[in-house]
């Protein structure tokens, strides 16, 4: 069998994601004459005009982050059932956690098609920063678990990540040079993308210039604060074959982890065996591509969440594209960079821009990109990708990923 | 950017911290100035943060551990700022605990230059006063300072 043919076959592939839809992506405030749940009603019309199916239709959601919108609201499907006029729920489930569980929620939706639950289930993420993400455990009340990390002044998610950082860099070498070409590679896939917030280059002087918010990550290293909403539409193979698009079947999808990882940033304790200084996604990886039939070199485009530079670096090793330790040097080789033409030992890396220079709406945007790329629609298209690797954030459990191909 | 000044902890109204029974021990020891960790008496695994059962072997028994008080730098970051205190210098640190292996903290170096902090920097623990009258154990870079890399 080719490699073609063998890729074609692989993996679950018996749902499908059928429409992508999103607002504008605005920057912090900006969006503010709209009611949260508006910007993700609107993200829903859009996935379901994508896919040709009306919202009517729509009988299941399948939500991460415990169906909040960011972090300060909650969605409610009640609420999207009865204004948008869906005419009967028949499944409504979120992943616990929060970003960690992006892409593992078209597991939840496809758990739900497969188990005959649901036939057309939404999954959708909207953000406003009403609170500023960036300091978000600084306006947090305190719980007791929470109360043994919150008094030293962790104030958010980099502060948090910058403590893995430093023991990565301590442990293998790594510098800030790679978590620089990270950060400037990823804006210059943004460039050409009309929705993109960061579309001018960003330089090597700009990124040792910058303040640092928490030593070793400066501000390029965050992604940004960012507003809007992205609805997936999911359903199954047979069904997806009627519908307007070109079906983006689910080839592989996981999420948890493992006790080693647990609550990760919120307690410290990772074993220093190389799980400490790294995402929590190896067993993620390893399932993933175990149910896919398929390895990292078979992987043609990868949407790794960039809610901070090192965490990339970090995935790049856990999901083997290439070994433990060795992100510094992968990077800093070029591998990440976009190339429509597919190269051994090197994968494209957010040719969308990613969330350090699109826009950030906790891991959605990277679903809508491992769609496009599947479909052969995408801005900075890989030729020919076959497979799109997909991942939510590293974080507390569960982490997830995804695996997006082509349809026979 | 504001200069990085000497680290210290956040000022004692800002944090507020709340316990469960399986917490309540360690910040009542802290308050007497003593760092305690739990032990399990089953399996003699040391845990922390202080939770109901030992993720070794499930027991729900615990020892109640007095420690020395020396830690080592396991990882650090140094942040100049907090929402509302600009000029506030941190230097939050995950140290190991030589006489709890296993169990780590999450605290703050004070009293010393950010620089001055390094991977395997030696600690020695003291108590800063929060809210409601509670201590928080935090660190101070062991005289002699063993230092450097
Ligand atoms: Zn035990």
């Amino acid at each position: 069998m080719s490699k073609n043919v063998r890729l074609k076959h692989s993996g679950l592939r018996d749902t499908a994601i059928v429409g992508v839809g999103a607002t504008p992506y605005y920057k912090r405030g900006e969006s503010a004459d709209r009611s949260i749940n508006q910007l993700a009603g609107e993200a829903i019309l859009a996935a379901c005009a994508d896919a040709g199916l009306s919202v009517r239709d729509v009988d299941g959601l399948a939500f991460y982050s415990l169906a909040r919108a960011g972090y300060a609201d909650q969605m409610e499907a009640g609420e999207f059932v009865e204004t948008l006029g869906i005419r009967e729920l028949r499944f409504s489930a979120a992943l616990t956690g929060g970003g960690g569980g992006s892409a593992g929620a078209i597991g939840l939706a496809r758990a739900a098609i497969v188990a005959g639950d649901a036939s057309i289930v939404v999954t959708v993420m909207a953000l406003q920063q009403r609170t500023r993400l960036g300091t978000v455990f600084a306006a947090k009340a305190s719980t007791p678990l929470a109360s043994f990390v919150q008094p030293s002044g962790l104030a958010g998610p980099g502060h948090l990540m910058s403590l893995l950082t430093r023991r990565h860099m301590h442990q293998y070498g790594t510098t800030r040079d790679a978590f620089a070409e990270i950060a400037m590679s990823t804006r210059a896939n943004a460039l050409n993308r009309p929705k993109a917030r960061y579309r001018e280059p960003l330089t090597h002087d700009q990124y040792f210039g910058a303040r640092m918010l928490a030593d070793p990550l400066c501000l390029y290293d965050f992604c940004m604060e960012s507003e809007g909403a992205v609805a997936v539409v999911t359903t199954s193979i047979e069904r997806a074959r009627d519908l307007r698009q070109k079906p983006v079947p689910v080839v592989s999808v996981a999420h948890g982890g493992t006790r080693e990882w647990g609550r990760a940033f919120s307690w410290f304790g990772m074993p220093d065996d190389g799980t400490f200084a790294s995402s929590g996604h190896k067993s993620i990886a390893q399932r993933l591509y175990q149910r896919a039939g398929v390895t990292a070199e078979d992987i043609d485009v990868a949407l790794i969440y960039d809610h901070f530079t090192p965490m990339v670096l970090m995935q790049l090793e856990d999901y083997g594209f290439c070994a433990k330790g060795e992100g510094g040097p992968y990077v800093l080789s070029g591998a990440i960079r976009h190339s429509p033409e597919r190269k051994p030992g090197r994968v494209s890396v957010n040719p969308h821009g990613g969330q350090l220079s699109e826009a950030y709406i906790i891991g959605a945007t990277h679903i809508v990109e491992g769609v496009e790329q599947m479909r052969g629609t995408a801005i900075n298209q890989v030729t020919d990708a076959e497979l799109a690797l997909v991942t939510g954030g590293p974080a507390a459990l569960p982490v997830s990923g995804l695996i997006l191909g082509r349809d026979r | 950017m504001s200069e990085t000044g000497i680290a210290t902890a956040l000022p004692a109204e800002l944090v507020r911290i709340t316990t469960d029974p399986s917490t309540e021990p360690f910040w009542r020891a802290a308050k007497e100035r003593r760092l305690v960790a739990p032990r399990c008496a089953d399996c003699t695994a040391f845990r922390l943060p202080p939770t109901p059962f030992c993720p070794h072997c499930q027991s729900a028994s615990v020892e109640w551990v007095e420690l020395s008080g020396r830690a080592t730098v396991y990882t650090y970051t140094v942040v100049q700022g907090f929402p509302g205190l600009a000029d506030i210098t941190l230097v939050p640190v995950v140290v190991d605990l030589p006489d709890a292996p296993g169990a780590r903290l999450v605290t703050n170096v004070v009293g010393a230059a950010p620089g001055d902090v390094r991977i395997g920097t030696e600690l020695t623990v003291d108590f800063h006063p929060i809210s409601d009258g509670w201590l928080l154990p935090v660190f101070r870079i062991a005289d002699p300072p063993l230092g450097g890399e």
